[in-house]
């Protein structure tokens, strides 16, 4: 029986051992140091601080996770954050934040650097790349002249049991604070519901694409780059489905934006804000462009990926991220009607 | 904190306990009271939490249409999942302790392993093999399938020790085989299933990832929801609320149908094993049942994760972070197993050495965090250390004192099953020859328990390794582990960089799941041959 307990008691004596190292064990690094939370695509955000460190000695300690979570602990932790810069994958997030006086006022000439419309109304962060809201449709099931001029025709009853959408994803409540803002709550409600009746719920917009590109439902509510990366991963080849547009101005053809923000507590407000002006240089953005995230960068001048329609090409609604506010009101409509 | 009114019998209690002829050993009472503390400590922190959005805000949360459907989806599943891996634990450990099964070291093995799959790997592997898998039967097979074995392992525990006697005087007494089995075998492992079944029950009630990719709506997966979507930690927390209700309502339902009995013996003369059966013409079903089985659970995930390994990675993704994740997953879950361990000898040891209202209450409560989401603790514990303890704030020691809080149960089950089975009479006989209490301890009450820990350890250890959801909030900064790399590269849709990380968790989870069945067997052994 000894010789069974053995590698236990070991184990057991190893790790008591291992937990007093790691008590002891927390080393610092010499030099300037910021902390950036992380809730954008990890792929992203490694080129990007890959370049920044490069470019200015910085060191740069990056705590990825979920956006919502990393927001959570920025709330929690207060005038003590140990997060210099926050760099999300959707602005409701940062507008949270900024609601509670969390942010510090971006610099003016980083401001600049993009497009005002994809900036914060009072300056506390920078929109960094965008991706436009798309209809991915299964070539082999719905034929080009099938496909809706609308997002809105997608709650009527031909397209029943033909939908999938990913009704918790961050992607999805601004397509609804959007038709809540054109059409008014009502439309949006009814628009919801049907909407609803015909569609397939799926976890994530990743597997709303996969799900379409595999047959399972014939057209997919997704952002442009999931289709890209799902390509990607499985070769051009293996892709059974296809990007759609909506019409010039429809709600269903909405710019998401990614955006980055300096820390009121940080310590480090000129590096802090160094790091912001480089995700929004030339250097920076074409390091997005170059990253395989399939995002379009914002500052002017940047080609996006290959493949993508061109950013001036793409006829989004007139709504900018800072009016789709914290996205409270879809989220309500959501839990109303049970998708959530 | 009118609470304190109603504990005030447990206070004196505790005093008198103290106080009494059967005196509390010190080190027991100080290890059993961190153990309380820690535990306590989430869930002060999560009611607080959920305080802050006011209980008028609770109350319209709680009094929502779909907490209906949510609390009928949970409640529906927690019964038919623990149902089912009743009868397949149970089934499993009979075959595998009590027939002259072919090969059935290896299925002792196998069986044990699908405990070392990660919930988001099973789900991810059978959404890949069918993807219109998803609802209330896809979520029962899948969890079913994964959570088998913590009934198997301590019914084979128990079955392995079961003495011959009581059911020879069943057959003497003119019972059939199936009676002897249901009236006499079943009543002895009873106590094993309930117990199991309990823990099946806890970690339902706090499962996510798996249900997240078949689409099925529990309670936990709308707190994930409400927390990911409106930024709302005081909701998330007041949902959890209803997830500690229905917790201590299986724990209550565990202890009313007797999961604390003990086991008899006919006679006092030395343990008898009991013979195993031939199965005869039986043999080809039983190995296809197995067969089936462990096929699905664990040749579905590894199958899918082969599968995108062949297909190989696009990723842009620095790759040189697996053996650094590997070193700090082996890391955090070695500790963290090592504290649960600890923590649970004292918690088992009093429950049932100095058996009374205190011990069992601290007992019991050590059960509640395994059926609250790890994001729920985590975030209690953020609450915590931002306020109070800074210094420990994103620090690897919280992350492990997390996976031990998360975990405790795992561990005083392994160790509490160890514990009574360990005949108090050779302690007071060590006692009555002089001994101290500490060489007692180190010389009779250790090497008799010396299986329940390891035990502990590796059911631990492989419970933490596969953490995801507190890892992501409590990590330490630019530390990733198996999971969290995963589960960063998944939502990259890099299936083919992602599956590594996930056949490494499959791999050191392994280990213990094998040192696991293997030390049971050869115990079983053992004892056969005494």
């Amino acid at each position: 029986m000894s010789a069974v307990k053995r590698p236990f008691l070991i184990a057991f004596l190893a790790s008591a051992a291992l937990l007093a190292l790691t008590a002891c064990g927390s080393s610092s690094h010499a030099g300037a140091t910021l902390t950036l939370y992380n809730g954008q695509h990890e792929q992203t955000t490694a080129a990007l601080v890959a370049a920044f460190e490069k470019h200015t000695g910085i060191t740069v300690n990056v705590r990825t996770g979920d956006e919502a979570e990393l927001a959570d602990e920025i709330m929690q932790e207060g005038s003590s954050s140990p997060a210099d810069v926050f760099y999300t994958e959707n602005t409701p997030v940062l507008e949270e934040l900024r609601e509670k006086g969390l942010l510090a006022p971006v610099s003016p000439s980083t401001l600049a650097a993009v497009p005002s419309r994809y900036d914060s109304v009072q300056g506390d962060w920078v929109g960094v790349s965008a991706r436009v809201s798309v209809l991915v449709y299964n070539t082999s099931q719905i034929s080009s002249s099938q496909l809706p001029s609308s997002i809105l025709e997608l709650s009527e009853p031909k397209w029943k049991g033909k939908v999938g959408f990913a009704p918790s994803e961050t992607d999805f409540q601004p397509l609804i604070t959007t038709i809540i803002k054109f059409d008014g709550l009502a439309t949006a409600e009814r628009w919801l519901k049907g909407l609803q009746a015909n569609s397939k719920l799926y976890p994530d917009n990743e597997t709303v694409v996969a799900q379409v590109n595999n047959g399972e439902s014939a057209v997919g509510l997704i952002n442009h780059y999931y289709w890209f990366r799902l390509r990607a991963e499985l070769g051009a080849g293996a892709m059974h489905s296809a990007l759609h547009y909506y019409a010039a101005g429809d709600p269903g053809d909405l710019i998401d934006v990614s955006g980055a923000a300096v820390l009121s507590s940080s310590s480090h407000q000129a590096d802090a804000q160094k790091l912001l002006a480089f995700l929004v240089s030339r250097e920076g953005q074409e390091a997005i462009s170059h990253s395989h995230s399939y995002e379009y960068p914002l500052r002017p001048g940047v080609a996006p990926a290959p493949g993508l329609r061109p950013f001036a090409q793409l006829k989004p609604v007139p709504m900018t991220p800072a009016e789709l506010g914290n996205g409270h009101q879809a989220l309500a409509l959501e839990q109303k009607l049970g998708l959530l | 904190m009118s609470t304190f009114a109603s504990t005030a019998p447990l206070a004196s209690r505790w005093t008198r306990a103290w106080s009494g002829r059967r005196r509390w050993p010190l080190v027991s009472a100080i290890g059993a009271a961190i153990a309380a503390v820690l535990v306590l400590l989430p869930l002060v922190f999560l009611v607080v939490e959920a305080q802050q959005s006011g209980w008028g805000e609770v109350r319209h949360l709680l009094l929502r249409h779909s907490v209906a459907v949510l609390l009928w989806n949970t409640v529906r599943l927690a019964l038919a999942c623990t149902a089912l891996c009743a009868v397949l634990g149970v089934a499993g450990a009979w075959c595998v302790e009590r027939t002259m099964l072919p090969a059935r070291h290896l299925w002792a093995v196998a069986l044990v392993l699908p405990l070392g799959v990660p919930d988001f790997v099973v789900g991810f592997g059978w959404v890949s093999i069918d993807p219109a898998l998803h609802g209330y039967l896809a979520a029962v097979m899948i969890m079913t399938l994964s959570l088998y074995p913590l009934v198997y392992l301590p019914v084979a525990a128990s079955l392995a020790r079961i003495d011959a006697g009581l059911e020879e005087a069943a057959r003497s007494l003119g019972l059939g085989p199936w009676q002897t089995f249901w009236r006499v075998t079943l009543r002895q492992v009873r106590p094993a299933v309930l117990g199991g079944c309990l823990l099946v029950t806890l970690a339902l009630l706090a499962e996510y990832g798996a249900f997240e990719i078949v689409q099925y709506r529990t309670f936990t997966v709308e707190i994930f929801t409400e927390f990911k979507l409106g930024f709302d930690a005081a909701a998330a927390c007041s949902l959890s609320l209803v997830l500690v209700v229905l917790s201590i309502a299986a724990l209550g339902g565990e202890l009313a149908l007797g999961g604390r009995g003990r086991g008899w013996r006919a006679g006092s003369g030395t343990r008898r094993s009991a013979p195993r059966v031939a199965l005869g013409r039986w043999s080809a079903p039983v190995l296809a049942g197995l067969a089936a089985v462990a096929g699905l659970a664990l040749g579905v995930p590894v199958g899918s994760l082969v599968y995108w390994m062949a297909r190989g990675s696009s990723t842009t993704l620095p790759s040189a972070s697996i053996l650094g994740a590997l070193a700090h997953t082996a890391e955090f879950s070695a500790a963290a197993a090592a504290i649960a361990t600890a923590l649970a000898v004292p918690v088992s040891a009093l429950a049932i050495r100095h058996r009374n209202r205190v011990t069992v209450l601290i007992e019991r409560l050590a059960y509640l965090p395994m059926a609250l989401p790890g994001l729920v603790i985590a975030l209690g514990l953020v609450a915590f250390s931002v306020r109070y303890a800074f210094a420990l704030y994103q620090s690897s020691l919280e992350l492990i004192v997390a996976y031990a809080i998360l975990f405790l149960p795992l561990a005083v089950v392994g160790v509490r099953s160890a514990m009574a089975q360990a005949p108090a009479q050779l302690e007071e006989v060590g006692r009555s020859l002089g001994y101290r209490p500490t060489t007692v301890w180190r010389r009779v009450t250790l090497p008799l328990i010396a299986p329940g820990l390891g035990a502990a350890f590796a059911l631990v250890f492989i419970s933490a390794a596969t953490e995801l959801t507190a890892t992501l909030l409590l990590h330490p900064t630019g530390v990733n582990t198996l999971a969290t790399q995963f589960w960063a590269y998944t939502s990259e849709l890099s299936y083919g960089a992602a599956a590594p990380y996930a056949a490494l968790m499959v791999g050191i989870s392994a280990v213990p799941a094998y040192l696991l069945s293997r030390r049971m067997s050869t115990l079983a052994q053992s004892e056969r041959t005494r």
